[in-house]
């Protein structure tokens, strides 16, 4: 049938033939798209990941709050204030408002409240805010108050010794803005008191005058305080010169004036009002935006400071581990056989030993020779580098049996060459993935560390998480502030790494390409 | 053949695992040993005994013969030595054994309440895979993998021992709680504890549970299994629970070993009386009798977690043949 058809076709002359492409190359037409490598389809199957940017996104947040914040703040980490502990966190935002605005709620009883009232009558400054009585039917039908105070304000006033010339200095500043810094000191500038900021805060009459007084007021019949000072007839007593109170004119017979600053050996003791004080030192109102700790340092700072150490710790030990972990592992994974056999007992070993255990131990022989911080290095790179060489094997065994491993090797290529220019690239994914899912890992137990206080970071001017953590648990009841910002921002922390490593894993991973459309 | 492959296998791994105890042992000895020795404490009350003891177990002597005596009275009088810093003159090994329930209690009993909820969320995470209740469990629980124990014990002690003043904030001790360790008193008091481990266990679980079973559902004999007549609900649990299983198993008995060691934290915050607080203080007032023989019962369960694992894949599942050569 064929040839029947083949013979149907007419004869055709040849000169009607000609040629197409006699002059021209040919080739493959140009790709209209650009080509997309290994690391381009990453990014984008990364950036299609939205958990895993957000955090991204949050880490980057968190590494700059780590730099920045200790730079800027108005704080250092070795800032400790003993008047200002345990001071809630203020934000100048939020200012009146009752939420993060530096005040407390609670129920508080007469004395206190009365306590409380009278350190504002001096300056003129309210240091209850709002205030609500009801009647204790429980206790004696007392009355009590659920009062909004200001935590800041109810520190009140401080006995400062000074140096003859600071003593100067302040009224100088005293004169120059107007700002009365040093008040009239009270009666109970004995040291014996206990309470009131060593009695400072006990300016009026007291119905107890014992030392271990709470404040309880003797208060005339109108029902306000009765000033309790020191007075004198020497206007300039102690070489004051500066700003008086309202109220000091000297009284009836004008020989009663009040007295300002008593000498002692070192200089003038005098009674400060400790919150113009502090401006008159730092320059500024005092205002921590997460608070203050115990020791009176500013949560802000220590926290910034302790992830710094966190961060910087957590990325040497993997990126050590990294190179260890890569090179042990290649070795492994490449030679195989005995050479597999004994490096694996090794790390084996290593990695069967409780990290609790290396870091102690390092701990008590190396601190003293290559200090805290080394000696956990020491201890994170002794074992952590197993994991990562166990990783790097794996992929090494999987790669070195495929086609083109052959064909290079066959070309001539070297071991050396074999393994980094060939196999390597091919695991980076996954050895990249580790190293990042590595840092949380760090941090966490770090924390532990030093919350369990087996390793101790704290100096003047370092700190850790783990410490303020340890720090702020035991307040937890009283002062919840000390612990909820580092508390989050670990959560935080873990949270975003953890997502970003899996979103990382997954975009790196070239066999998921496509996958997920 | 496989169940003396098996055999075969599980000796081999023990052996193993006793030499590699033993070189950790000994590294961990001769560290201990280089540290200079604190003097004994002169308010203990039986500080003769103490010293007898260091006596007995060579103090003055060359390391070497140290480490001979250390073994051999581990292995003829199991005797680890007594407390020098603290527990003074009390035996190291009824210590431990004395603090041990309260640990396997509180991992016990969080484990066995978190199983049932994390399969509960994993396998309906598994059923509705790809939709909204899907997605919630699966950032739920990255968020409660991520969060530290610690952290949820901050949250827990804050809000149900100081708020809600439901519980002690630290657990008082049994004597003042009355009954015996297994009694009911004793469990409400732990429950702090044991609430803020089961989050992390039952996120753990209802991952590994999701991940498992929304492959197992994936296979054709699942489709096999709708075919022939079988509802939902059978076909799941008669068949992909059951190879589900296979993986969810070991980790579960893993993850208990494991956390016997991970509840360090735990046990400080709660001031529950249990190995992990014995460990952290022998740390930390440097009693190296105590410090020892916890590093030991640690490498140990680490060591025993890793060969439970590989050692119960195989006898789950038939078809996991460890160690063979191909």
């Amino acid at each position: 049938m064929s040839e029947q058809k083949l013979g149907n076709i007419p004869e055709i002359p040849a000169e009607k033939f000609s040629f197409v492409n006699r002059d021209r190359t040919l080739r493959d037409e140009k790709l209209q798209t650009k080509p997309i490598g290994y690391f381009k389809d990453a990014w984008m199957r990364f950036t299609r990941n939205k958990s895993a940017l957000v955090a991204f996104v949050l880490i980057i947040i968190l590494v700059l709050f780590a730099i920045f914040v200790p730079i800027f703040s108005k704080y250092t980490v070795a800032f400790r204030d003993p008047y200002y502990h345990t001071v809630l966190p203020r934000n100048e935002l939020f200012a009146g408002t009752g939420f993060w605005d530096g005040t407390s709620t609670g129920r508080i009883n007469e004395t206190r409240y009365l306590y409380l009232k009278s350190i504002g009558v001096e300056t003129g400054r309210t240091v209850v805010t709002s205030k609500e009585s009801y009647t204790n039917d429980d206790v004696k039908k007392t009355t009590m108050y659920i009062a909004t105070v200001d935590t800041y304000l109810s520190v009140g006033y401080a006995f400062v010794n000074m140096r003859q010339s600071e003593f100067e200095a302040v009224m100088d500043y005293q004169n120059r803005t107007g700002i009365q810094v040093l008040y009239p000191l009270p009666r109970t500038i004995a040291t014996t008191y206990i309470n009131g900021n060593d009695g400072a805060n006990f300016w009026y009459k007291l119905r107890d005058e014992s030392a271990a007084t709470k404040g309880d007021p003797d208060l005339d019949e109108n029902g306000d305080f009765v000033p309790n000072y020191i007075l004198s007839d020497n206007k300039e007593y102690a070489g004051y010169t500066s700003l008086r109170i309202a109220g000091d004119d000297g009284g009836e017979d004008g020989q009663s004036w009040y007295v300002y600053g008593r000498k002692n050996q070192s200089g003038v003791r005098v009674r400060v009002d400790y919150y113009e004080y502090f401006r008159y030192i730092y320059g500024q109102y005092p205002s921590f935006l997460f608070g203050t700790n115990v020791y009176g340092q500013d949560i802000l700072t220590c926290l910034a400071a302790g992830a710094r150490l966190s961060f910087l710790l957590a990325i040497s030990v993997s990126l050590i581990n990294f190179m260890i972990g890569a090179c042990y592992g290649a070795i492994e994974g490449y030679y195989g056989g005995t050479v597999d056999i004994v490096m694996e007992r090794i790390s084996d070993i290593l990695y069967d030993v409780p990290f609790m255990v290396v870091a102690t131990l390092f701990q008590l022989h190396l601190a003293k020779t290559v200090g805290v911080l080394g000696s956990l290095l020491f201890a994170y790179v002794m074992t952590g580098w197993v994991g990562m060489a166990a990783r790097v094997r794996t992929q090494f065994y999987r790669f070195k049996g495929h086609e083109y491993v052959l064909a290079a090797r066959t070309l001539g290529a070297s071991d050396r060459r074999l393994i980094f220019k060939h196999i390597f690239p091919n695991s980076l994914g996954t050895i990249v993935t580790g190293s990042v899912l590595a840092i949380p890992g760090v941090i966490f137990s770090e924390s532990m560390l030093s919350y369990l206080h087996i390793i101790n970071l704290e100096t003047s001017s370092l700190t850790s998480i783990g410490t303020l953590l340890s720090g702020g648990q035991a307040l937890l009841s009283t002062y919840p502030h000390v612990i909820f910002f580092p508390a989050l921002f670990i959560s935080i922390l873990e949270i975003s790494f953890n997502l970003f490593g899996n979103g990382l894993r997954d975009a790196l991973n070239p066999s998921l390409r496509g996958a997920e459309d | 053949m496989g169940k003396h492959y098996m055999g075969m296998y599980i000796a081999k791994r023990i052996l193993l695992m006793f030499l590699t105890l033993f070189i950790i042992m000994t590294m961990c000895f001769i560290l201990v040993k280089l540290l200079p020795l604190p003097a004994v404490k002169e308010m203990g009350r039986d500080i003769n005994l103490v010293l007898a003891k260091r006596e007995k177990m060579g103090y003055n002597k060359p390391i070497m013969v140290q480490y001979f005596l250390f073994w051999k009275n581990i292995l003829t009088e199991w005797d680890w030595g007594v407390g020098e810093q603290m527990y003074e003159g009390l035996v190291v090994w009824d210590v431990m054994i004395d603090k041990l329930p309260y640990t396997v209690l509180v991992n016990l009993y969080s484990i066995l309440i978190a199983i049932p909820i994390g399969l509960a969320f994993g396998i309906f995470a598994a059923l509705k895979k790809n939709k909204w209740q899907d997605h919630l469990i699966s950032t739920l629980v990255m968020v409660f993998i991520s969060v530290p124990s610690y952290v949820y014990a901050f949250i827990v002690q804050y809000f149900l021992c100081f708020k809600a003043g439901w519980f002690k904030l630290t657990m008082p001790s049994v004597s003042e709680l009355g009954g015996t360790l297994l009694s009911g008193r004793v469990f409400v008091a732990l429950i702090p504890a044991i609430l803020s481990l089961g989050f992390g266990v039952v996120a753990n679980l209802t991952r590994y549970t999701r991940a498992e079973l929304s492959e197992v559902l994936t296979g054709d004999y699942m489709l096999l299994a709708r075919t022939k007549g079988l509802t939902k609900a059978q076909a799941i649990s008669r068949h992909a629970m059951r190879n589900a299983m296979v993986v969810i198993l070991p980790m579960i008995i893993s993850d208990f070993i494991g956390i016997l060691g991970g509840s360090l934290i735990i046990e400080n915050i709660f001031g529950i009386p249990g190995v992990g607080n014995l460990y952290i203080n022998s740390i930390n007032v440097r009693d190296y009798n105590f410090f020892m023989a916890m590093s030991v019962f640690y490498t140990f369960i680490g060591l025993a977690s890793g060969i439970v694992m590989d050692v119960s894949y195989g006898l789950i599942d038939p078809r996991i043949r460890m160690g063979s050569k191909k």
